[in-house]
């Protein structure tokens, strides 16, 4: 194996802001949101693709960050959890967490926002099944899920609403 | 975790990555979804000095009726599929694709990487070896299509050869009075199943069964087409005497390994009832009844 690997331009637009750097190819996508653009809101959580704390939107469909390189995000647009939040005002599905207490320790919460955001996207009116469904990726170990499927069901009423 | 350090490599088009695994050898890799193999390498249980990105050649992602065919290409994400309005005319097509993992392995993974890695618990394979499946490969040499049948060698291999990558999966669509199911159980959603099983029926009147496929999944080193559980079916009436000699045959015919999902006889027991209920499920979609399937949670 030559020492020298050579590092890999990207070119993303990440939550809306266009960036441009040089990348190894062995970084995750979610090193690459944490620890280069500084967007701390991604969890690591098991590392392994089970537990979906590292969920983020790339090109509108939700994946686990840890699970996909830096450099196949090339061209795309990423959404992550700092992104929710438009003008100084929380996305319905983040007040509505809050609201319902769908979280405690909130190390899922980022990721399980994402999912539930993805969710939402494709059916804005989930039963309980499509609920159930859509959050089977993201682990929690405070809430027993209950307030979130609360959390989600608001959400998506309020979001219906507008 | 990271991987260990490997230079990355991306495709515009097939031709490319087959030129490009032709030169650098053994320790390419082609990177699809990369759910497995990320992971693997995560772990170090993989550690290529290359990656091929097959994810940025147009055209290798779709679904296409065509003549009572249906084309696959390799890069077809699993959720794709599961929106698929002709994938989900054959029901058990989406049984599969619905159920894999979890929404987000679902939006990244691909028909063509689950077939080429050979998982012994990968989902799509049983399920394409219940319907007449062929396997489109491009290789230096030029194309050449293969039974899915003839595909799988051993657990983590197929017949692919060294430079040579799957371009597209073709299925032939079941005839009328056809229907099928997969069923699958495990103990969360993102994990690998304990045992899968799928069937697909053909039934001559509302009764007599005219042609079976009957496949299982994560109970042997490949997937496992039950010849003899077919046999029991072919030409026989679904009277719950020949379904469960069917699924005994099926017992038979699988060689479990115990683990942490469970022993060898437990597999056993489990690749019986889920063939038997899987079988019910066929002949009620043969009839043409709209049945929900979906993966086991136990």
């Amino acid at each position: 194996m030559p020492d020298e690997i050579p590092r890999v331009p990207i070119a993303l637009r990440v939550n809306g802001k266009r960036y441009a750097l040089e990348v190894e190819p062995r970084l995750l996508l979610v090193d690459f949101l944490r620890r280069e653009l500084r967007l701390t809101g991604t969890h690591v959580g098991c590392d392994t693709t089970y537990c979906g704390a590292c969920t983020v939107l790339l090109n509108g469909v939700s994946v686990k960050s840890c699970t996909a390189l830096a450099v196949q995000a090339d061209q795309s647009e990423v959404l992550t959890v700092e992104g929710l939040e438009q003008d100084g005002r929380l996305h319905p599905l983040q007040q509505a967490f809050a609201d319902h207490h769908g979280l405690q320790c909130g190390y899922c919460t980022p990721g399980m926002l994402l999912s539930a955001y993805q969710l939402l996207a494709k059916s804005p009116n989930p039963s309980e099944a499509e609920m159930r469904k859509g959050i089977a990726g993201n682990t929690c170990r405070c809430t027993g899920y209950q307030n979130i499927f609360k959390a989600i069901r608001a959400a998506a009423a309020q979001m219906r609403g507008r | 975790m990271y991987p260990r350090p490997f230079r990355y490599h991306r495709a515009a088009s097939i031709r490319e990555a087959v030129s490009l695994l032709a030169e650098l050898g053994e320790e390419a890799k082609l990177l699809a979804g990369g759910q497995s193999l990320i992971p693997l390498m995560k772990l170090r249980l993989a550690s290529p000095h290359h990656l091929v990105d097959l994810n940025f050649i147009p055209d290798l992602s779709y679904v296409r009726p065509e003549d009572g065919l249906l084309r696959f290409g390799a890069l077809t994400r699993h959720a794709e599929v599961e929106a698929s309005p002709a994938a989900q005319q054959i029901p058990i097509l989406h049984d599969c694709a619905a159920g894999i993992a979890d929404v987000q392995v679902r939006n990244r993974g691909t028909l063509g990487g689950s077939l080429a890695e050979a998982d012994p618990s990968g989902d799509w394979a049983p399920v394409l070896l219940t319907l007449p499946t062929e396997v489109v490969c491009v290789g230096p040499e030029g194309e050449r299509t293969l039974p899915l049948a003839e595909f799988f060698v051993d657990a983590y291999t197929t017949v692919l050869r060294p430079a040579e990558l799957i371009r597209e999966v073709v299925v032939r669509r079941p005839p009328p009075g056809s229907g099928g199911a997969y069923l699958a159980v495990k103990r969360s959603a993102p994990v690998y199943a304990t045992a899968t099983a799928a069937v697909q029926l053909m039934l001559a009147d509302r009764e007599t069964c005219s042609e079976a496929g009957i496949a299982l999944g994560a109970v042997g080193l490949t997937p496992i087409k039950a010849a003899e559980a077919e046999a029991a079916l072919r030409g026989q009436r679904l009277t719950p005497d020949t379904i469960t000699r069917a699924a005994e045959a099926a017992s038979a015919a699988c060689d479990p390994q115990p683990d942490g999902r469970g022993s060898a006889a437990y597999k056993r027991a489990l690749v019986g009832a889920l063939v038997k209920r899987a079988i019910a499920l066929a002949a009620r979609r043969a009839r043409g009844e709209q049945v929900e399937v979906s993966h086991i949670y136990a």
